[in-house]
C-alpha cells in the first residue's frame, strides 16, 4: 500500500471541512466518502470523533487525574507499547497498598512521582519513579473515622486523587476533601462536607477546575441527599454546592437554565416532582465523573438514584436523580439539564462517565459528549444545548424499549417495572446497570469507545421501607443472574458515529474495571478473577495478558518513566459491589446479599481473593 | 494458680446475676415459654455481663450465659417478631437476609463479636466500631431480644444448608 506523506490527522481534517461544506448534498457526500476509501483506506477514518483540544491538551507523559483529561478520553499517546511488542511486557515494580479492599483507584502521574489512595482506611502514598523500584517517599494516613465503613453501600472503595499546581486532592470515607503538599506530604487543608451519621460517604474521585476542587457524595441506598460542591483549591473553603433535589436556589437553578426538553424544564421541580418533603431524603448522590468543556466553560456529571429503591414511595420525576447536569464551574450555576431516567425504578444511576468528543452528525459538526448510560443505552449528548443525538443499546436491555428522541425519556416495558409484593423477573440489565462506574477509554486513533461493562440481568420485588436517618433505605429485594449467554462481562468496541459495536469480548465474571487506550493501538482492562489484559484497539485480539494477586476493579493508566519509557500501571484487589462477596466475606447462600449481587457472584471465591498491590508493567531494557 | 482477685470477681458477678436468673425461672415455671415456643417470652432487660472476646488472662473464664437469652433462643414466636423489626429497622439494607453486603453476613457462622445470643444482644445494643449502629436508644431490650433472636436463628438454620460454594444463578434466556 502506497503510503501518504501527510499526518493521519491532517487529512482527517481535509475531509471533515470536506464533507462539512458539501453537508446538505447527501449523496455527493456518500460518493466522494466511498471513492475515498476506494483510493486510500486510511481515508475511512475521515469521520472519526475529534477530542476538543482544550480539554485534552498534547501528551506530556503523565497521569494527573483518573480520566486522564477533562475530556475524559482515558487515552495515552505514548506509542512505545504496541502491538509487536507488547507480548514482552513485563512487572517493573510492584507495591503493596497494605489495604485488602477494593482497589477502585486510578495511579496518578506527576513530577515523576506516583500517587496511590487506598480504600478505606484512605491513606496515600507517592512512590518516587526516579528511584530503582518506586520507594515510598512519603505516605500519609487521614484515619477516617471507623464507623464510616458502615454507611458505604458497596464495599468501602475510593476511585482516585487528583494532582494540580503542587497539591494532591483526595477524598475520605467518612466525608472529608484533604489537600496535601505533592512534594512532601503535608496537610495544606482539610474540609469536611458531610456526615456518616446521615448515611453519607464520598467515594468519588476530585476534580480540580480553574483552582476549584469539585467533590460529591455518595449514600443513595441510605436516603442521602446528592450534592456536588466546589472547594477553594488554595483555601478549602466550600465555594458553592448545589443539591440534586430540592428548591432551583438550592439546585443552582436560575435564570440562565434552559433544557433541551420541556419536562426538564420548570420551576423548583427538584420539590414538585416528589411526594411532600420525599426530596430531602431521595437520594441524587454524586459519585461518579466530571468532565469539562474549557471552551463551554461548562462542567458535566450525573446524578445517582432516587431513594428509596421502592418507587411507590415516590411518585413522580424525582427531579434531580439520575440527571445530567452542565453547569458553569465558577459559580455553579446549572445551565441545563437532561434526565435520563425520569421516576427511575432500577436503580439506573446516571453517573457514569462522560467523554467529550467533536463529531459529524447527519453532515454537521456537533460538540457532544458520549455516555454510556445504567440503563443500558450509549447515550450522544449535544454539550451546549442538552439534546440527545442519538441513544443506542450497546449490549442486552429489555427494561427499556428505547429512548424517545423527541421527549428525551426513556420508553418503558410495562413488564419490567417494578412492583411491591410482587417478584418481576429477568430485568436487563440488572441493578448495577448494563455498566457501571468503571469508566470507558476513547481512542482518536481509531475512533471507538471501549467499553467494560456487565451482562447482568435480575429479579426484583419492593417493600415498603422507612427512613431511618443512617441506615439504608432501599425496600427492594433483588436477586440478579447472569444475562443472555451466561457471560456475565462484556467488553465492547463502541462506534460512536455509526451507533454499533465494532467487536465484543465476552468474560465470563462482570468487568468492574476500567479501560485505557494508548497510541500504541492496544487498550486495556482488568477482569475480576486478576487477569490483566491489554487487545488490539482495532480487532479486540487478545495480544497479552498478566495474572496479577487479586481481582481487578481498578482503572489503568500508562505514563512515562524518568527514563524516557513508557509504563502501564493497575491496581489489583477485588471487591466493590460485585466483588463484596469475596472482599466483605459473605455469604453467597443469600442471593439478595449484597444489594442482589450475593448469587450471581457466589463462584469469585474460588476465583480470587482480597488483595491490594499496585502492578506497573514495562518493556525489557534492551 | 489462682489469683487474690479471682474468687471476688466471680462472686461479683454472680451477685449480679442473681436476680435475672431468679426471674428467668420464674418465667419458665409460669408459662414454660421456652418449651412450648407458642408464646414470647418477655424482659425488660439486656444481658447482664457479656464479653466480645475469647481471652481471658490469668485463667479467666468468660461471664455466664444469661438466662434471658435462653428463653429466646430457638423460641419462634420471639424469631418471628425478630424478623419483622429486622425488616422495619433497614437491618435488611445491611445483612440481608443473612449474606451480609454493607454489613457481614450473618448465617454464616463466623461471628466477629461472639455468636451466643446475649453476645448478639450486645453488638445490637452497643452498635461496634466498624459501622454497627448502636440500637440500645431506638429500640426496647425486649425488641433487641427477639432480633438477637431472630440474627441467631439465621445461622442456625444456615449451618444445616449446602455448602457456602455455590454456583451463579442461571442465566436469562434472550
Amino acid at each position: 500500500m502506497m503510503t501518504i506523506p501527510i499526518s493521519q490527522s491532517v487529512r482527517r481534517y481535509q475531509v471533515t471541512r470536506l464533507t462539512a461544506f458539501i453537508g446538505p448534498f447527501r449523496w455527493l457526500r456518500l460518493l466522494l466518502t466511498g471513492a475515498s476509501l476506494l483510493l486510500y483506506p486510511a481515508l475511512a477514518a475521515a469521520q472519526i470523533p475529534t477530542v476538543p483540544a482544550s480539554a485534552a491538551p498534547s501528551e506530556d507523559g503523565q497521569w494527573t487525574m483518573p480520566a486522564k483529561n477533562y475530556a475524559a478520553t482515558r487515552y495515552s499517546a505514548l506509542d512505545e507499547i504496541n502491538g509487536a511488542n507488547v507480548g514482552k511486557l513485563q512487572v517493573a515494580f510492584a507495591f503493596s497498598t497494605g489495604v485488602d479492599h477494593g482497589q477502585e483507584a486510578a495511579p496518578i502521574v506527576a513530577n515523576n512521582t506516583m500517587f496511590i489512595v487506598t480504600p478505606y482506611p484512605n491513606n496515600v502514598f507517592a512512590l518516587d519513579l526516579t528511584k530503582p523500584g518506586a520507594p515510598i517517599k512519603w505516605s500519609y494516613q487521614p484515619h477516617p473515622a471507623a464507623a464510616s465503613q458502615g454507611v458505604a453501600c458497596c464495599d468501602v472503595v475510593n476511585r482516585g486523587a487528583a494532582y494540580s499546581d503542587g497539591k494532591l486532592f483526595f477524598n475520605t470515607l467518612d466525608d472529608n476533601t484533604i489537600a496535601l503538599d505533592a512534594e512532601t506530604g503535608k496537610v495544606l487543608w482539610k474540609t469536611n462536607l458531610g456526615d456518616i451519621n446521615t448515611g453519607e460517604t464520598i467515594t468519588m474521585a476530585p476534580l480540580v477546575v480553574k483552582g476549584k476542587v469539585l467533590v460529591g457524595d455518595s449514600g443513595g441506598e441510605l436516603g442521602v441527599r446528592g450534592w456536588l460542591a466546589a472547594l477553594d483549591a488554595t483555601t478549602g473553603k466550600i465555594l458553592w454546592r448545589a443539591y440534586a433535589t430540592g428548591p432551583d436556589k438550592d439546585v443552582l437553578i436560575g435564570p440562565g437554565f434552559r433544557s433541551f426538553y420541556p419536562s426538564d424544564n420548570g420551576t423548583d421541580l427538584g420539590v414538585k416532582s416528589w411526594p411532600t418533603d420525599a426530596w430531602k431524603t431521595g437520594g441524587g448522590t454524586m459519585w461518579g465523573w466530571i468532565a469539562y468543556d474549557p471552551d463551554l466553560n461548562l462542567i458535566y456529571y450525573g446524578t445517582g438514584n432516587p431513594g428509596p429503591w421502592n418507587q411507590e414511595q415516590r411518585p413522580g420525576d424525582n427531579k434531580w436523580t439520575t440527571t445530567l447536569f452542565a453547569r458553569n464551574p465558577d459559580t455553579g450555576a446549572a445551565k441545563w439539564a437532561l434526565q435520563y431516567n425520569p421516576h427511575d425504578e432500577h436503580d439506573y444511576d446516571g453517573i457514569n462517565e462522560q467523554i467529550l468528543v467533536d463529531m459529524n452528525v447527519d453532515g454537521s459538526p456537533r460538540k457532544v459528549l458520549l455516555h454510556p448510560d445504567r440503563n443500558g443505552h450509549l447515550y450522544v449528548v449535544d454539550r451546549e444545548s442538552g439534546e440527545i443525538v442519538s441513544a443506542k443499546p450497546y449490549g442486552h436491555v429489555n427494561s427499556v424499549l428505547s429512548i424517545d428522541l423527541k421527549t428525551g425519556r426513556p420508553v418503558m416495558n410495562p413488564d419490567k417495572l417494578t412492583k411491591v409484593g410482587t417478584v418481576v423477573h429477568d430485568i436487563c440489565p440488572t441493578a448495577s446497570g448494563l455498566k457501571d462506574w468503571n469508566p470507558s477509554a476513547f481512542s482518536p486513533s481509531t475512533g471507538l469507545m471501549y467499553i467494560p461493562h456487565e451482562n447482568l440481568c435480575m429479579d426484583w420485588k419492593s417493600r415498603p421501607v422507612s427512613y431511618i436517618a443512617g441506615t439504608p433505605f432501599v425496600g427492594a429485594e433483588v436477586v440478579s443472574k447472569a444475562g443472555p449467554g451466561g457471560n456475565r462481562g462484556e467488553f465492547t468496541a463502541w462506534d460512536p458515529v455509526e451507533g454499533k459495536a465494532v467487536w465484543t469480548i465476552k468474560e465470563d465474571l462482570p468487568l468492574w474495571s476500567g479501560a485505557m487506550a494508548t497510541a500504541g493501538g492496544l487498550v486495556f482492562y482488568g477482569t475480576m478473577d486478576g487477569w490483566f489484559k491489554a487487545v488490539d484497539a482495532k480487532t479486540g485480539e487478545l495480544k497479552w495478558q498478566f495474572k496479577t494477586g487479586s481481582g481487578i476493579i481498578g482503572q489503568p493508566i500508562a505514563y512515562r518513566g524518568p527514563d524516557g519509557h513508557e509504563y502501564v500501571a493497575i491496581l489489583s484487589g477485588v471487591g466493590g459491589w460485585a466483588g463484596a462477596v469475596v472482599s466483605g466475606d459473605l455469604d453467597p447462600r443469600d442471593p439478595t446479599g449484597a444489594l442482589g449481587m450475593n448469587g450471581v457472584m457466589a463462584d469469585l471465591k474460588t476465583k480470587t481473593a482480597p488483595g491490594g498491590t499496585l502492578y506497573v508493567f514495562a518493556l525489557p531494557k534492551s | 494458680m489462682s489469683s487474690p482477685c479471682r474468687n471476688p470477681e466471680r462472686h461479683a458477678a454472680a451477685t449480679r446475676l442473681l436476680p435475672f436468673a431468679l426471674v428467668a425461672v420464674l418465667a419458665v415455671a409460669a408459662n414454660n415459654a421456652s418449651a412450648q415456643q407458642d408464646t414470647a417470652p418477655d424482659a425488660q432487660h439486656g444481658p447482664n455481663e457479656i464479653a466480645v472476646t475469647g481471652l481471658f488472662p490469668n485463667g479467666g473464664a468468660p461471664p455466664p450465659q444469661d438466662p434471658i437469652g435462653a428463653r429466646f433462643e430457638g423460641n419462634k414466636p420471639a424469631i418471628a417478631a425478630g424478623m419483622e423489626l429486622f425488616g422495619q429497622m433497614n437491618c435488611t439494607g445491611c445483612h440481608f437476609n443473612g449474606g451480609g453486603g454493607m454489613g457481614p453476613a450473618l448465617m454464616s457462622g463466623h461471628w466477629r463479636y461472639g455468636g451466643r445470643i446475649d453476645q448478639i444482644y450486645a453488638s445490637i445494643a452497643q452498635g461496634r466500631p466498624n459501622g454497627m449502629p448502636s440500637w440500645q436508644d431506638v429500640l426496647q431490650p425486649q425488641q433487641m431480644w427477639e432480633l438477637a433472636a431472630y440474627v441467631k436463628s439465621m445461622a442456625t438454620s444456615a449451618s444445616s444448608s449446602a455448602s457456602q460454594t455455590a454456583v451463579p444463578s442461571t442465566s436469562v434466556k434472550p
